[in-house]
């Protein structure tokens, strides 16, 4: 089986964001970069797929040389070799889905592994995208996956409970928390992963969908009543839900 | 922009909350530039889209057939995209909600569309439109220019406020997509609901536990609140991560992101990845016994002691209120 995984790296879900000199990107000193968190449910179901049904694991990462620490990552965790579609400066994610379905048509996987969405932008589209780009079915926020043969059956989250998808391989899937429980590499792993290949690729071009012209940190003025646990306080804070909010 | 397109979805006989939302963000854009803005809806009823004019919406597109009657997201995302082209929309809104934010970016990437998801507002600089959005999980808005000539949206549940402006008739056209149905590619077959429990997605008031809470024996409490409030119940991922409510109810950064009118946050420190998920939240009231807990600093109420003492209390004075 070639499994075809999606790793974009993003800062630490910690990070206390502070807006750049340009007024419209993050001031990324000493901010420390990850794997997005949603990408290593996406690894580690691709590496289940690998050792159930054989097959190879690579991962793809659209990015600068800065990526290259969560590329090792990944490879730590057991890829068996890594893609990286070279960029500079800005690019938004029609650029990155269009050059991830670019590869896969050279790759021809029998599935592509994406998180639910990157913890930086909260793009949230990648995934379907390369399917559309590509033909191919898609099943997004998955939290079960069970495949036979080429029959695919996915549970997704959604309001209120589950949706049973079934389709085929190949298709696209794009993994929610809950869906496996990821590996921590260990250290051999992580030795071994510098000696395995990351394959440097130059992007096709495509047209500017998206531009960010500005970033701020959001502002929200809030009332900041806080009282002590009395049964008069407790009543006041009613009475403010009730009169102020207008909830009750 | 020239013609407006609001993706409208059903629920046991109305449209669902968010569609009115949209239709009333459609309507101020489509108001500021003198311009039509028409919905499309799958499968419906002609009563059930009736009640889209109390919000001003006076044109829909019904996708009324058998081959739709299994949601399949490539199959519907092709029917829309047909009809984009076929009657020339060129801004379309979707719900940032599991529907939409899969249908989207599949339009978008069918027409080679510009896409931002999950936005939170509009504004217009030199005439040009600009969205915000948040990123980093709400710690920063971005503004954001869209390029081409089919701009796509989805904009986040709960944000923008369904502002009713009747008008005198809603006109129901068919519309039957020129696309291959039997190439449908992936079928919901089956739903499973989480058995009477109201999701913190569609809530109005979510009660959330954290650790404070101290074990799953004691979430009664969380129940009781959340159920005088006629609301859903939530949890951090300290709470879900020690196996004592399921994954479902996790709030925050790896969790759900929410926005009710009212968060209430019962022994729960308030981490960044938490207020990830629910600082957009209308009002914030929160329980703790340390009154340094960063949670207070987003609060707008906020009761510093014993959840085990303040809760049961609440929920009496609560009652008392109602009756
Ligand atoms: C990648 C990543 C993703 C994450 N995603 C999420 C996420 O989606 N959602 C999430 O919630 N967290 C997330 N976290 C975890 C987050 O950092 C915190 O660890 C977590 O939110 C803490 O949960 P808590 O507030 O319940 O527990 P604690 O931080 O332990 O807080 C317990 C609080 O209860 C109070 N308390 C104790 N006893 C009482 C009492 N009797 N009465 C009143 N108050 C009491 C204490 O004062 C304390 O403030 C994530 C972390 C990482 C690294
Ligand atoms: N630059 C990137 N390189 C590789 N994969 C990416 C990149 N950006 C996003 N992805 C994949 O797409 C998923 C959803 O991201 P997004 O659509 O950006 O929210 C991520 O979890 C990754 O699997």
């Amino acid at each position: 089986m070639n499994i075809l995984v999606c790793i974009s790296r993003v800062p630490d879900t910690a990070t206390k964001i502070i807006v750049g000199a340009d007024g419209k990107s993050i001031d990324d000193k000493g901010v420390k970069f990850i794997i997005n968190p949603y990408d290593e449910f996406a690894l580690e179901e691709g590496l289940r797929l690998k050792e159930k049904f054989g097959g190879k694991v690579v991962t793809i990462t659209v990015g600068s040389d800065a990526s290259k620490e969560a590329i090792r990552s990944a490879l730590a965790m057991g890829a068996d070799s890594a893609v990286l579609v070279k960029t500079e400066g800005y690019f938004d994610s029609f650029f990155v889905a269009k050059n991830i379905a670019e590869y896969a048509k050279e790759f021809n996987p029998d599935i592509i592994i994406c998180g639910r969405q990157s913890v930086d932008f909260d793009s949230f589209q990648v995934p379907s995208m390369i399917a559309e780009f590509l033909d191919l079915p898609s099943v997004s926020v998955v939290s079960k996956l069970t495949i036979d043969g080429v029959k695919v059956i996915a549970e997704r989250d959604v309001e209120g409970g589950k949706e049973v998808v079934e389709t085929t391989l190949p298709c696209v899937v794009s993994a929610q928390k809950g869906l496996n429980e990821p590996r921590y590499p260990k250290l051999p792993d992580i030795l071994k992963a510098k000696s395995k290949p990351i394959e440097e690729r130059q992007p096709i071009p495509t047209e500017l969908k998206v531009e960010i012209v500005g970033m701020e940190i959001p502002l929200r003025a809030r009332k900041n009543k806080i009282v002590g646990d009395s049964d008069d306080e407790i009543a006041e804070i009613v009475r403010l839900l009730h009169e102020e909010a207008k909830i009750i | 922009m020239n013609k407006i397109l609001i993706f409208l979805e059903h629920n046991v006989g109305k449209l669902k909350r968010v569609s009115y939302e949209l239709i009333t963000a459609g309507r101020t854009l489509a108001k500021s530039k003198n311009i039509p803005f028409d919905g499309v809806i799958f499968n419906s009823t002609n009563e059930t889209i009736e009640t889209a004019k109390e919000y001003g919406l006076s044109k829909v597109l019904h996708i009324n057939s058998s081959s739709f009657e299994k949601y399949s997201v490539s199959l519907f995302a092709k029917a829309i995209s047909n009809l984009i082209q076929r009657n020339g929309y060129d801004f379309i809104l979707f719900p940032a909600n599991s529907r939409g934010s899969e249908l989207a970016p599949r339009v978008a990437a069918s027409l080679e569309a510009s896409f931002i998801a999950d936005c939170v507002g509009f504004d217009y600089s030199d005439g040009e439109l600009i969205v915000i959005k948040p990123v980093y999980a709400g710690k920063a808005h971005i503004k954001a220019k869209m390029y081409g000539t089919v701009k796509i949206c989805s904009l986040r549940p709960n944000v923008f406020t369904a502002i009713p402006e009747p008008v005198q008739e809603v006109v129901v056209e068919n519309f039957g997509p020129n696309i291959d149905a039997s190439a449908t590619k992936e079928v919901v077959i089956d739903t499973l609901k989480n058995e009477g429990k109201l999701d913190v997605l569609e809530a109005d008031i979510i009660v959330s536990g954290g650790r404070g809470i101290k074990g799953p024996e004691n979430y009664y409490l969380i129940e009781q609140l959340a159920n005088i409030f006629n609301g859903a119940v939530g949890a951090s991922r300290a709470v879900v991560d020690a196996g004592w409510r399921p994954h479902s109810e996790q709030v925050g950064q790896t969790g759900k992101t929410v926005s009710p009118t009212l968060y209430v946050a019962c022994g729960i420190s308030g981490a960044i990845q938490h207020l990830a998920g629910m600082s957009t939240s209308k009002y914030i009231l929160a329980i703790n016994k340390d009154k340094d807990a960063p949670i207070f600093k987003v609060a707008d109420y906020g009761v510093v002691g014993d959840l085990f003492n303040v809760i049961p209390k609440l929920i009496e004075k609560v009652k008392a209120v109602k009756e």
